[in-house]
């Protein structure tokens, strides 16, 4: 009996890791419209009202916890802000003479970006799950296909670039985050129009890396990184031009060929509620 | 109803509660740069309430849900929570252990393995990110941070759970002694 006991224990388990393990093999290997692909996204859609449903019900919890962890975090920024403060008065100087300038100016280009934006078919979206883990960094958004979300689409909050969109459901679009292992995008520094590629730190979701700049690049910082857009028809990117990133923290190793360029993402990938997918590129921009 | 089917019932609704409030809820409450992954929890507490067989199985529906319900690759949380889930059951099996502390040492080993087993496994599958210092110390707070909850979930797990396992002969003999009537001592 007892024996029983062992050999069906050890059968089950024998049987779950095989049978993982094949699932495994058989979803990585699977193309984007393979069978197990479409049931997931069939499961998705299922899902997606109920977790739309959780995720407004339990939006006070977040905000309260967010709360207490804002608090802890105000605390650590308090210093930098102040620095800030100093520099910013500084450039209020500077900036008086240009802002009349530059109101004229913007007064003409205001409606030209607008109309920009409009072109862009820019569709507004909650942010409805995340996953769990560290390596992972995708967000599950309440608009689809239907919608026109399409995979590759690009994905902004006011303050800048959030990620792209990988998978889709009718209802429903996975984002992969700029802080998630798999993301890449082509970058150059507004300042100085240097390029190169951005990638995340992993394990650090408040942070980014620039890389493949060269040894005379002259990257300081706070310099801003924006995205650089498409600089060879062959390998169209898939984001329009100068879409903010985020903002230089440290070199290391300034001038060499081994340069790290540390980087602040302007959007808080922890804290997202509503985010805009561009569903169309006007190629003449990108 | 047979118990095995109550059982079966209960394990299939925790599970499904378990994965909507993580993809819903818990994913989203950012606790020090990271947030609590309750299902490893699950898992562990099922193996250690009702064993080794059912809390794998339960492990491996468990992570087939959440591969499915996040898109993500399919088995790969399977195979993680079917070793949580079967670790936790050999220890109730082997040693079953009665400190109060239990839940809590047997959540932060689950949580750490789920945080260590995910990381391992899609480094295994080309995920192409540095093994740095940064991403340990976010795997380990991550792992605390799972560990916080791990008391109440273990109550709810239990709560929802106990009505259909089988009683248990230790708390069985526990309760006899103390209802007196069936001491050792008080036999002629």
């Amino acid at each position: 009996m007892h024996d029983k006991t062992i050999r069906r224990r050890r059968a089950v388990l024998l049987g779950l890791v095989v049978g993982s393990l094949l699932l495994l093999t058989a979803s990585f290997g699977e193309s984007a419209g393979g069978g197990l692909g479409a049931i997931q996204r069939g499961v998705s859609t299922v899902l997606t009202p109920v977790q739309e449903g959780a995720s407004r019900a339990l939006k006070p919890v977040r905000d309260g916890v967010g709360w207490v962890g804002d608090t802890f975090d105000a605390k650590g920024e308090n210093e930098q802000l102040r620095a800030d403060l100093a520099q910013a008065r500084r450039f209020k100087v500077d900036a008086e003479a240009l802002r009349r300038e530059n109101a004229q100016m913007r007064d003409l280009l205001d409606l030209n970006d607008r109309l920009q934006i409009q072109d862009m078919g820019l569709v507004a979206a909650r942010v409805i799950g995340r996953t769990p883990n560290v390596l992972n960094q995708v967000v599950k958004i309440n608009q689809g296909s239907s919608d026109g979300v399409r995979p590759g689409h690009p994905v902004v909050t006011g303050r800048g670039l959030v990620g792209t969109v990988d998978t889709v459901t009718s209802n429903s679009a996975f984002v992969t985050l700029v802080t998630d292992a798999d993301f890449g995008a082509g970058v150059k520094i507004s300042e100085g129009g240097i390029t190169g590629t951005v990638r995340p730190a992993a394990g650090a979701p408040r942070e980014l890396r620039m890389e493949d700049t060269e040894a005379t690049d002259d990257v300081r910082r706070d310099d801003t990184l924006v995205t650089s857009g498409t600089s060879d028809p062959e390998f169209p990117s898939p984001f329009p031009p100068d879409v903010p990133i985020g903002k230089v923290t440290e070199v290391e190793d300034p001038g060499s060929d081994s340069q790290v360029i540390h980087v602040m993402p302007f959007v808080d990938v922890r804290d997202l509620d509503f985010v805009e997918v561009i569903t169309k590129m006007d190629p003449s921009r990108s | 109803m047979p118990t095995a089917t109550v059982l079966a019932l209960r394990l299939t609704a925790l599970g499904l509660l378990a994965v909507l409030l993580q993809v819903s809820a818990v994913s989203q409450l950012t606790v020090f740069g990271t947030n609590a992954d309750v299902v490893p929890l699950v898992v562990a507490f099922v193996g250690l309430l009702a064993g080794t067989v059912n809390a794998a199985i339960f492990g491996f529906v468990a992570g087939l849900f959440i591969d499915t319900a996040l898109i993500g690759t399919l088995g790969l949380s399977s195979l993680v929570y079917v070793a949580i889930g079967y670790g936790a059951g050999r220890l109730r099996e082997l040693r079953d252990p009665q400190s109060a502390l239990v839940p809590l040492a047997v959540g932060a080993v689950a949580s750490a393995a789920a945080a260590f087993g995910f990381a391992l496994m899609q480094f295994l599958l080309g995920a192409e990110a540095p093994v740095s210092f940064e991403l340990i110390r976010q795997l380990v707070v991550a792992t605390l941070v799972s560990t916080l909850v791990a008391l109440p979930v273990y109550a709810g797990v239990r709560r929802g759970l106990l009505p259909a396992l089988p009683d248990d002969p230790r708390r069985r003999r526990r309760r006899a002694y103390t209802t007196g009537g069936l001491s050792p001592l008080s036999r002629p």
